[in-house]
């Protein structure tokens, strides 16, 4: 009996236990999958919390709810991947031998990693909306507060979700307005790019869009610290930006346990060939989602194609075939605009997000790069599709896993 | 597209970049850095001779590879390029801007 290990039960290790529980000979291979925690929580979500669009239990529910019968779930903690002698040791000091190993552990914020950050003010006036903890904080100091600077900041790139910090200063605006208290709030977005996104056309509508919904933009803003006594963040040119409120995307990194593994870069990511998703050192590890270093969105969605992709690769390499290098970095993420809107974006590593149709050339029904309530409708049905067919790692329909470029504008 | 930097014809991008490495020399980068009022130290050609070579080896760039090198820290960086301080290096080193971010 061979065994294939997955590590971590969020969105990616979790659509791998799916597809590969079909896929693989159930007498011949045994599947495993490790987390340490109980819950599993749709982390678009803490997106919505801190506005009361979503309370907690829309966005949290039970791991195990989520792994196909056939494979056993190990609820432990990760000491370290020995990728030489093929195990896996857990710090309660057992060992588990794999043939595949599947590295699925995410990224995560490391506000310690700049100064003042992590200080007196965090979760008092410093937020962060990356973790369950933060977002609900957040939600409880929005819910009274009475307004004065609002900042929202990036610390540096690559981050989870490169759009949730510009929805959240459009969520952030409808949400004030709502309250007709905007007028007693000003919106700051402090970014360490040189606009508001990483590829020029979409930067240039949304650029637009800040503009119109009078949020200040601040860019090429590399923070050296947070000064908790005086409220500001400081960088290094010696720039200074006060706040009354600073929701912050601190840091992302890889997981620990890859660090102490000695198997990440500087940031604790896989080094990950980027088309085939296997690991750049070892050729039984297949590297999926946040945790790979691949120049591609650290999203779910992005997750969701590679997933697909991979599993045909994991199929390769089990009966000695040769890898398919066929995973092209797309890309598909809703952007909530407020009010009621949202745009949609379809990318990959060539090609970056335009305007047009999806997913039916010149049909749509959803408009890529302009604002629409339908994008908005496909943004909250999206919690549904989640739960409901991504997870269980159905293929949703007319959504290649490779992004098509029929229906967009290129020029 | 073509510009004339220290009397020569050399290839750049629209946001004025050389595309070809090949094409630069010191006085090249001594015009390119005076467009960005900077006049070039024994310090700042360390720097730039670093990121030439991290270029060379298809290494990445970025502002926390950067502080983390042993060759400057990113205060020192931004003292010697200041305002953004790798797009102003690349730019006057030669090499692309790097595109540390997705």
């Amino acid at each position: 009996m061979k065994h294939l290990v997955i590590l971590g039960a969020g969105t990616a290790g979790t659509m791998m236990a799916n597809h590969l529980s079909h896929q693989l000979e159930k007498n011949d291979w045994k599947i495993s999958i490790v987390d340490e925690r109980k819950e599993h929580h749709y982390q678009p979500g803490y997106l919505f919390l801190p506005f009361d669009i979503y309370s907690p239990s829309d966005i949290i529910k039970s791991i195990d709810e989520f792994i196909p019968k056939n494979a056993e779930l190990i609820r432990g903690s990760i000491n370290k991947i020995a990728p030489k002698e093929n195990k896996v040791h857990m710090e309660d000091g057992s060992e588990l031998n794999y043939d595949v190993l599947i590295i699925a552990t995410g990224a995560k914020i490391a506000p310690e990693e700049t100064e003042g950050m992590k200080g007196i003010e965090w979760q008092k006036s410093v937020f962060d909306f990356y973790t369950f903890e933060g977002s609900l904080a957040l939600r409880n100091k929005l819910r009274d507060w009475q307004g004065g600077k609002l900042v929202v900041h990036i610390t540096e790139m690559p981050i989870k979700c490169p759009v949730a910090p510009l929805e959240f200063a459009f969520l952030a605006d409808s949400f004030f307005k709502h309250k007709h208290m905007r007028d007693k709030v000003e919106i700051t977005y402090v970014t360490p790019l040189s606009g508001a996104f990483t590829k020029p056309k979409a930067t240039e509508a949304l650029e637009h869009l800040l503009k119109e919904k009078n949020i200040n933009i601040e860019s090429d803003f590399a923070i050296e610290h947070v000064n908790n006594e005086n409220k500001t963040i400081v960088d290094y040119g010696g720039r200074v930006i006060p706040f009354d409120i600073l929701v912050t995307v601190p840091t992302n990194k890889g997981d620990e346990m890859i660090e102490r593994s000695g198997m990440g870069d500087d940031l604790n990511y896989v080094p990950t060939h980027k088309a085939t998703l296997q690991s750049k050192e070892y050729a039984n590890i297949f590297v999926l989602g946040d945790a790979s270093n691949i120049p591609a969105s650290k999203a779910g969605s992005v997750a969701h194609f590679e997933a697909e992709i991979l599993t045909d690769n994991i199929l390769h390499y089990i009966n000695g075939e040769p890898l398919k290098e066929e995973f092209d970095g797309h890309a598909n993420c809703f952007i909530e605009t407020g009010n009621g809107k949202a745009l949609l974006i379809d990318f990959n590593y060539t090609h970056e997000p335009v305007e047009g149709s999806f997913p039916f050339a010149g049909i749509g029904p959803l408009r890529l790069l302009k604002e629409s309530r339908m994008n908005h409708m496909g943004k909250l049905a999206f919690r549904w599709i989640y739960w409901n067919v991504l997870l269980k790692g159905t293929h949703i329909p007319f959504v290649s896993a490779t992004m098509s470029e029929s229906g967009k504008h290129y020029n | 597209m073509e510009k004339i930097i220290a009397g020569k014809s050399v290839a750049v991008n629209e946001e004025g970049y050389l595309t070809d490495f090949k094409q630069w020399d010191e006085s090249i980068a001594k015009e390119l850095a005076a467009e960005a009022e900077i006049s070039l130290t024994p310090r700042h050609w360390e720097v730039l001779t670093y990121l030439q070579t991290e270029f060379k080896n298809e290494v990445p760039l970025s502002i926390r590879k950067i502080g983390k090198s042993g060759v400057v820290d990113i205060k020192e960086f931004y003292q010697l390029f200041p305002k953004a301080p790798l797009k102003t290096a690349t730019k006057i080193a030669g090499i692309p801007k790097p595109a540390s971010c997705i």
